[in-house]
């Protein structure tokens, strides 16, 4: 598990940022995206995959979190 | 000099790495990268925040001098006490120039030197006692000061100090802040994780602090984040930000407060200049105070209208149109410094190696008056600065992450800048080798840099290095002779 911080993007979609390896991706993909349920398996544009419990949407970002690896990056 | 091409750009990479062993070339090769601007993810191109090789010869720093020499150092009104041998803070007292108004010794200490000065004994027995004993003299030496920060050096962290209950008997006892921070210098690969770890700091011992006190707001509070007014760079800035209608509330840390830390979190935007040393704290109070954050750029008048344009969207009409009315008035004033510098150093080509953000911030600046970036690169970027970096360098230029000595002076000597913008450390090499070198740390002890103003000064400063009559002169007459007869015997 690890810490990590999930923003608005600058030109929209999301970012994903991990502070102890100091890691920004954008977000490509979120399994869950409604009010109710937000999160799941969340792909990166760096090819790694992590996930986080799905939550309700928060209402404001960016959100830290904890998250679980599933598929490393190729860093 | 022409441009390279792409593919004999990777031949001169190729080339230079040839003289390591195997193993060393291929840990280097990651680090170095011709630039293609189609890449939108830099990790594709080029490897950046390891360890640097045992053996060669890099420039970074330690953790200690990201947090006490870049974060923490400018804040004027604290001191800031360098705990273990004396050496660490000594030899980089005062020498980052971060100014600051204030009376030295009596209500501000930035140039001074504070330090527990370990001996052996320290060692052995540990330096808690005699730390608890340095706060209270600074605190009857010095009253007028606003708070104290513990930054250990790497005897600190390796004997095990108890720092951080020393700080918090002592911040009740003079009832003042007194912040550890866990910077010994072994820490990270660069200065790049004591910036992380100062940020951490702030966020845990002082933005707090104030939260829920009184404090008289106006919609146009923003704060300078990352700013650490080099040569007065903060105040050259604080000037345009002020003339758009804004208030700022807070430098960061440039000629910075406790206070003025303390009261950022009633900002309503926050300014990030350096992105890559207080990003950190940017994103942190972004989630906890909803105060979102914009990068900007303040080199050059290009990138200063882009910026002031960007800032002032996020405000109302009156700002939108103050700024308007300020970037025409400074518009005369910056046609003129084109004009007359333009024609002296169109077309002159200039290689970086700098820290920070300024290996991607002044490329616009040089362009203003243009000149042309032909290589850059940082002594301790992230990813994600390099990410920001491939758009603005042109395509087929030089990348190279915390390059060696080696590695520079090779790709010097082969493209031939006419300029190159590096530190005090590569000066004097490449003035022997006959190019002109600005520092880009300390802008060589002249600045700002920063706003029009900046501006002003940046584009004579680089007149000045390039029209020095001294790099024409740099063979001797005997050898000059020698070489004529050799081109007349041709
Ligand atoms: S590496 Fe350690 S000993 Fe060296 S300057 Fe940094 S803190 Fe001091």
């Amino acid at each position: 598990m690890a810490n990590i911080m999930i923003q608005q993007g600058e030109k929209g979609g999301l970012v994903f940022y991990l502070p102890k390896r100091d890691l920004e991706a954008s977000i490509e993909s979120i399994e869950f995206d409604t009010p109710e349920k937000w999160g799941g398996e969340l792909k990166l544009d760096n090819g790694g995959t992590y996930y986080i419990d799905p939550i309700a949407k928060p209402p404001r970002l960016p959100i830290s979190l904890r998250a679980k690896r599933l598929g490393a990056a190729e860093d | 000099m022409t441009t390279l091409s792409r593919e004999e750009t990777d031949a001169l990479i190729a080339e230079v790495l040839e003289v390591y062993p195997e193993k060393a070339q291929k840990d280097r090769a990651k680090h170095l990268a011709t630039n293609d601007q189609t890449v939108e993810q830099s990790k594709k191109c080029i490897t950046s925040n390891r360890k640097s090789l045992p053996g060669v010869m890099t420039i970074r720093g330690c953790a200690y001098a990201g947090s006490k020499g870049v974060v923490w150092g400018p804040i004027k009104d604290m001191i800031h006490i360098s705990h273990g041998p004396v050496g660490c803070g000594q030899y980089s007292r005062a020498g980052r120039r971060n100014y600051y108004v204030g009376t030295t010794g009596v209500d501000t200490f930035g140039t001074m030197n504070f330090t527990s000065d370990f001996q052996e004994k320290d060692i052995v027995f540990g330096g808690d006692k005699k730390l608890a004993k340095l706060i209270e003299e600074v605190e009857q030496l010095f009253p007028l000061h606003k708070g104290i920060s513990v930054q250990s050096e790497c005897p600190i962290g390796l004997i095990g100090d108890d720092i951080e209950s020393v700080s918090k008997k002592a911040a009740a006892a003079i009832d003042k802040p007194v912040v550890p921070v866990r910077c010994e210098g072994f820490r990270g690969v660069s200065q790049s994780l004591g910036h992380h770890i100062a940020n951490d700091a702030i966020r845990d011992w002082v933005l707090d602090k104030r939260d829920g006190a009184a404090f008289e707001s106006t919609p146009y509070d923003v704060a300078i984040i990352g700013d650490y007014n080099i040569g007065g760079d903060a105040w050259a800035t604080r000037i345009l930000l002020e003339e758009m209608g804004l208030r700022v509330v807070a430098q960061w840390s440039g000629d910075g407060t406790i206070a003025e830390m303390m009261n950022t979190p009633k900002v309503k935007l926050n300014l990030l200049h350096c992105y890559r040393s207080m990003n950190y704290i940017s994103r942190h109070m972004e989630e906890k105070y909803g105060i979102p954050y914009l990068e900007y750029n303040f080199f050059g008048p290009t990138k200063i209208i882009e910026s002031l344009r960007k800032i002032a969207a996020f405000f109302d009409d009156s700002v939108k149109e103050k700024t308007e009315a300020v970037i025409a008035r400074y518009k005369p004033m910056m046609d003129e410094i084109i004009a007359k510098y333009k024609p002296r150093l169109e077309g002159k080509k200039v290689m970086l190696y700098v820290g920070g953000l300024r290996p991607r911030h002044v490329i616009g600046a040089y362009e203003d008056l243009g000149m042309e970036v032909i290589g850059t690169g940082y002594e301790f970027g992230h990813n994600d600065d390099y990410d920001r970096t491939i758009k603005e360098m042109g395509d087929a230029t030089l990348l190279y992450d915390d390059v060696t000595g080696f590695e520079l002076e090779e790709f010097v000597k082969r493209l031939k800048p006419d300029m190159v913008g590096s530190g005090i450390k590569e000066k004097y090499i490449f003035q022997k080798m006959g190019i002109p070198l600005r520092q880009m740390h300390s802008w060589d002890y002249s600045g700002p840099y920063h706003g029009y103003d900046g501006f002003a000064i940046f584009a004579r400063d680089m007149d000045i290095a390039l029209s020095n009559p001294t790099f024409k002169n740099l063979t001797p007459p005997w050898k000059k002779v020698a070489a004529e007869e050799v081109k007349k015997a041709a």
